[in-house]
């Protein structure tokens, strides 16, 4: 883990300076004829796109890694609980039904959506639930949280709730200001902290609540405190960026081989694999022809949907064996 | 002897009536009883796992208000569960024992537990056996004052149940520490120091191992009695 870590720090700060930078052509063109202009561009368009990539993705990861170890399942992760679904819900229904505008406040909305999730599915599938158990009841809620969404959508004073919010569902960084992301990125960033804190006791964990108990760390509260954390992040995030699949999966999973499988010690690198894919997805979008804006959410599920298969197969190949 | 646990009144609602419990140091217990006797739940109990009430001394120290580190220095506990499902390798799992690193101690515990072929292999790819080895090796790293072992003997093979006992023998001389065990499997018990009797969440008898086994509050606790060929069903049981 050591080792590599340098090098996926290398290769995410080469494609920050790609993200601030591309498309090249037009900011080269903008800074002969205004200059002015072309950093005015960096600053408040493709500076606050960068960092929320940067963060949402690095968010993804290590929400995603904290929620596999506590639920002791590789296929726990924001999306896959429905945590990402219900703080879409909760920011829906705090912007379009009860007339909240201040960024804060939404993510806070956000927030309250995605530890409702999080606290439904703890209420359905247990915490150490089998990995069916799991995946049905996170499918359920995240079911019932998108068809929440789109019924407070379709119900919404406003009749261009459902045209103004398609983008913004679909996960995207188009267009975003500073103050935005700030609002995301800085309570996102404080429950990541202390999510980071806790990786000796997750990977105390990995040996069960009870050997964790005996060494003097309280399983219950840090699954209580993996959740409320993981509500923060994501429901953070979710209220500026909308919500983004397949990332908080993919990336603890790639950490953990760098960590010769400990779930705990994956929490960082899963938070530089997790923004360097998000950052990586967001540099596809913009491949899209002039005048066409892909959402990046499309892209990490074209991408991540073949890669869940592989885990489920490589899952059902490990129990077969 | 040096005393290794000093356990008060220990409850666990429901599940425990206030147990008093006190073993020295090279002491090994054999914790029998029927189903649902309370073996895990004292085991439990005395790690401060979960308990209700009553106060837990480890060579003095009240270890549920001690630091990881100095916890793991002081108690270990074994699951009967040997679920693992990271791919985490048999070596590191070894490791996560010890408060420092200490690559010397893994070494010797991979020698001792014959576990050279799996060390380098994820545990959730061991046998249930294979696992059970390399936990208690997990457990013994710290070179702990009291081992706490939920079932160390099952799934084990005969050589791997006398091997085991033999590990634990030396350990607990070596080290003088205490070894609290659970046994299912009452043919095992002469192996131990001293066997304590378990029945409804209480303890019904504590003594000589093989003067339990001939005892009338054990017959009466798992309504079996002895036979020419080993144990049988009770008449009227």
């Amino acid at each position: 883990m050591i080792r590599a870590l340098p090098l996926l720090l290398f290769v995410l700060a080469l494609l920050a300076a790609l993200s601030l930078l591309a498309p090249l052509g037009s900011l080269t063109e903008l800074r002969r004829t205004d200059p002015n202009l072309a950093w005015q561009l960096i600053e408040e368009l493709r500076l606050p796109r960068t960092l929320l990539a940067l963060g949402y993705g690095a968010v993804l990861g290590l929400t995603g890694a904290a929620l596999q170890a506590t639920f002791a399942n590789p296929l726990a992760s924001p999306d896959i609980t429905g945590t990402s679904s219900g703080a879409a819900f909760g920011a829906v229904a705090g912007a379009y039904w009860l007339g909240i505008t201040g960024p804060l406040a939404l993510a806070a909305c956000g927030a309250m959506g995605a530890a409702l999730a999080l606290c439904g599915l703890l209420l359905v599938a247990g915490r150490r639930s089998e990995t069916a158990t799991l995946l049905l009841a996170g499918v359920a809620i995240a079911l019932a949280a998108g068809a929440g969404t789109s019924l407070l959508l379709a119900l919404a004073p406003s009749p261009f709730a459902f045209y103004d919010s398609f983008e913004w569902l679909m996960g995207s960084f188009v267009d975003r200001s500073m103050p935005q992301a700030v609002t995301a990125l800085v309570p996102a960033a404080i429950a990541c902290v202390v999510l980071a804190s806790r990786g000796r006791a997750l990977d105390m964990m990995a040996l069960g609540d009870d050997v964790a108990a005996s060494v003097g760390y309280r399983p219950r509260r840090l699954a209580v405190e993996v959740v409320a954390l993981n509500a923060i992040a994501v429901g953070a995030c979710v209220s500026v960026c909308g919500a983004i699949a397949f990332v908080g999966l993919i990336a603890p999973y790639a950490a953990r081989s760098l960590t010769r499988g400990h779930p705990g010690r994956a929490l960082v690198p899963a938070a530089v694999i997790g923004a360097l894919l998000l950052l990586l997805a967001d540099l596809l979008v913009r491949l899209a022809p002039a005048g066409r804006t892909i959402p990046v959410g499309v892209i990490t599920t074209a991408i991540g949907t073949p890669l869940f298969i592989w885990i489920v197969v490589r899952m059902r190949r490990t129990v077969a064996a | 002897m040096t005393s290794v646990l000093e356990a008060r009144a220990v409850t666990l609602e429901g599940r425990l009536s206030p147990t008093e419990l006190h073993c020295r140091a090279g002491e090994m217990v054999a914790v029998i009883g029927p189903n649902g006797a309370g073996k895990t739940s004292l085991l439990r109990a005395i790690a401060s796992i979960e308990i209700s009430a009553g106060q837990v001394r480890i060579c003095g120290e009240d270890a549920a208000q001690s630091a990881p580190a100095r916890r793991m220095r002081l108690l270990s506990f074994l699951p009967a569960t040997r679920s693992l499902i990271w791919p985490i390798t048999a070596r590191d799992v070894i490791a996560l024992g010890l408060p420092a690193p200490d690559a010397g101690r893994i070494d010797e515990l991979v020698e001792v537990l014959e576990l050279q072929q799996l060390a380098e292999r994820p545990v959730n790819h061991l046998s249930t056996g294979e696992r059970s080895r390399v936990l208690l090796a997990r457990a013994l790293a710290a070179r702990p004052k009291l081992l706490l072992l939920d079932e160390p003997l099952s799934n084990l093979d005969p050589y791997w149940v006398l091997k085991t006992l033999e590990i634990l023998r030396t350990e607990t001389k070596t080290n003088g520490s205490a070894v609290l065990t659970s046994v299912h499997d009452l043919n095992q018990v002469t192996a131990f120091d001293r066997a304590i009797l378990l029945n409804h969440g209480r303890v019904v008898a504590d003594g000589e191992p093989s003067k339990m086994l001939a005892s009338t509050a054990l017959a009466e606790a798992f309504r079996i009695e002895k036979a020419s060929s080993g144990w049988r069903i009770r008449e009227g049981a």
